[in-house]
């Protein structure tokens, strides 16, 4: 474990996490080592957010820095990291919303936390969402919307897995703009997350990891 | 009371004008920003209302009749917006039959409008940049306009004025040419509209809420030029350029708040925000990015007896302390999912407040529900004035008995 690199990183010090990613690949550092100090990065980020000390622009600076280390890592990699993912996640934005950036930090918290999330897209119909749960046969599925038309959206997604039989056997997560509790109690959700943290937290408890 | 049109404009203005002064009124006042609820209380698609001005004026103006609120909106700006967007090709929305619907409402395409190296270019001229790089990137129809020569270098007879025409003559630059002509005639029948609504609402006892549109810099940057993403990496990755664009843009901020309350002899300037709010950046980039240009542009106005009317979207308790900064009794905050009450112990005797109650109640909830919020608004944040009753945001997919309940307990219970 390189407590530097995992410092700067944290700290959202771009360039020199940068280049001493490249430095360390150049001495012959182990680059599994180093992803998995870029993960623990991570979490500390995750943890600042949590604590309201770091916000959305931090996270996706953190995205971005995590972005580079993949891509100069990545290619020296054998194969895939081997690791198991922790339980699989659906997520999409439903008919009608068109909004993407919300999901998008949700999936990516999601992903570096270590679970398997299969993101399906924007203005996402109901029908395309029962086919994807079924193939994909999720613990979770991720609910998105920034506006009021997604209410009812929600709502007919959620009715049509009740009605296929598959409600029952996962948990189903909404967040976005218009969202709150009481939209998580008319659609007939879970829960409702306030951000991607959030969310992250709700796989644990649903599905551990 | 009054009864006759005049009495009654003359009754609700002083109603909202004195709750903005920070002077207790007769009563609280109500307003509302009806969006597309209009349309849908009417049956109308938003596509028909979209598009076809008759339509759009009879849903807001019978909405405006039944319910009666302070002061309306003139809907043909922000509404009417299907033919001149279909003209100019436009890019950055999805409306009713351009990717949506035909009756969702008109969503933002995000993206990087302008690239990361493009700051100096920006900088340098915005103008030349918005001719020959954004336009053309948001207007499909205007694509020719890329390969316009740099216009402020057709000075006089031998100096760019021989050679510098040529790119007028291609044929796409014709055509493109040909379509701001139409843009035009569908911009007159905007303005048209717009300008007769005004006046029968004045003629039936309306007054309006705004007569001006702004933004604040850092959100036009990153709303219409760099997206989301890209603004808020560049806090990071080139601060510097973000502060000077910022600064550059204040001043056209500022032109259209003054330009749109001249035309529409209205001083209020309705002003969205988005970016700065809690969570979208922390208190230090709120305090460095965000805050400063607003800040001024909004100075700015009241110096010219303007009233800006920011809406402060989302959740912005933790910037409370921070917004108070402005003259005492000049402006008006209206609130999404801020901490209403909290906002009262710090605004109370400076700014007046208006909002919050949520659209998940208006659209899910029962009357009940929403009388008994409507009720707990009214004690704890219309006490002593200050306050207008609102929904959080645009009423879009409300229910009507709903809608219905927030106006009767408003002017039943809302009495000082």
């Amino acid at each position: 474990m390189n407590e530097k690199l995992i410092n700067l990183m944290a700290d959202l010090m771009e360039e020199e996490t940068i280049a001493l990613v490249k430095e360390l690949i150049e001495k012959g550092e182990n680059p599994m080592d180093i992803l998995n100090d870029a993960r623990s990065a991570m979490e500390v980020v995750g943890k600042r957010f949590e604590s309201c000390e770091y916000f959305i622009p931090d996270l996706m600076m953190a995205g971005e820095i995590l972005r580079g280390i993949s891509d100069i890592v990545k290619p020296l990699l054998e194969k895939e990291s081997g690791s198991a993912k922790k339980g699989k996640v659906l997520i999409g934005t439903v008919a009608g919303d068109i909004h993407d950036i919300g999901k998008d930090i949700v999936t990516f918290m999601l992903d570096v936390s270590g679970y398997d999330v299969l993101d399906i897209g924007i203005d996402v119909p109901v029908a395309t969402f029962i086919e994807k749960i079924k193939e994909f046969n999720p613990q979770v599925v991720a609910l998105s919307g920034f506006l009021t038309l997604a209410y009812d959206s929600m709502k007919k997604t959620v009715e049509a897995m009740e009605a296929e039989g598959i409600r029952q056997n996962m948990k189903i997560m909404i967040g976005g703009g218009q969202m709150d509790d009481e939209i998580r109690k008319y659609v007939a959700a879970d829960a409702y997350g306030k951000d991607a943290i959030a969310a992250v937290n709700l796989c644990k408890q649903w599905i551990g990891g | 009371m009054g009864t006759t049109p005049q009495e009654l404009y003359a009754e609700r203005e002083k109603r909202v004008l004195d709750t903005l002064a920070l002077k207790k009124p007769d009563r609280v006042p109500i307003l509302v920003m009806a969006s597309w609820y209009p349309a849908k209380r009417a049956g109308m698609t938003i596509e028909e209302v979209m598009y076809d001005p008759e339509k759009l004026w009879k849903s807001q103006w019978d909405c405006m009749i039944e319910l009666e609120p302070d002061m309306d909106q003139n809907p043909f700006g922000l509404r009417l917006l299907g033919p001149i967007l279909e003209t100019l090709d436009f890019r950055q929305l999805k409306w009713p039959g351009h990717g949506v619907a035909p009756n969702l409402s008109y969503q933002f395409v995000e993206g990087e409008y302008m690239k990361a190296d493009e700051y100096d270019r920006f900088l340098e001229d915005p103008t030349d940049f918005m001719l020959r790089l954004y336009w053309p990137r948001v207007f499909g129809a205007l694509k020719a306009f890329e390969k316009l020569p740099p216009l402020r270098n057709i000075i006089t007879y031998a100096v760019g004025t021989p050679f510098g025409f040529g790119a007028f003559n291609a044929p796409d630059m014709r055509e493109a040419l040909e379509t701001l002509m139409k843009a035009g005639e569908r911009s007159a029948v905007i303005a048209d509209y717009t300008r007769r609504y005004s006046e029968k609402t004045r003629e039936a006892g309306f007054p309006l809420q705004f007569g001006a549109f702004s933004q604040a810099p850092f959100d036009i940057l990153s709303d219409y030029f760099r997206g989301m993403k890209g603004s808020m990496l560049d806090m990071y990755r080139r601060p510097d350029k973000v502060l000077k664009a910022c600064e550059k843009i204040l001043p056209f901020a500022i032109e259209m708040a003054r330009g749109g309350a001249k035309m529409s002899g209205n001083p209020r300037v309705f002003i969205p925000l988005h970016k700065g709010l809690d969570g979208f950046m922390s208190q230090d980039q709120f305090d460095r990015f965000f805050w400063p240009t607003l800040r001024e542009l909004m100075v700015t106005l009241i110096n010219d007896g303007l009233t800006p009317c920011p809406l402060w979207e989302g959740n912005c308790t933790s910037r409370l302390e921070a917004i108070k900064d402005i003259p005492a009794g000049k402006a008006m905050y209206a609130f999404e999912a801020t901490d209403i009450f909290k906002a009262k112990e710090v605004l109370g005797d400076r700014i007046c407040i208006r909002g919050n109650v949520p659209l998940s109640l208006l659209a899910t909830g029962k009357p009940e529900d929403v009388t008994a919020y409507c009720k707990k608004l009214i004690d704890a944040v219309g006490k002593e004035g200050g306050y207008i009753m609102d929904a959080s945001a645009g009423l879009d997919d409300a229910r009507e008995e709903n809608v219905a309940a927030m106006f009767k307990i408003t002017k039943e219970y809302g009495i000082y």
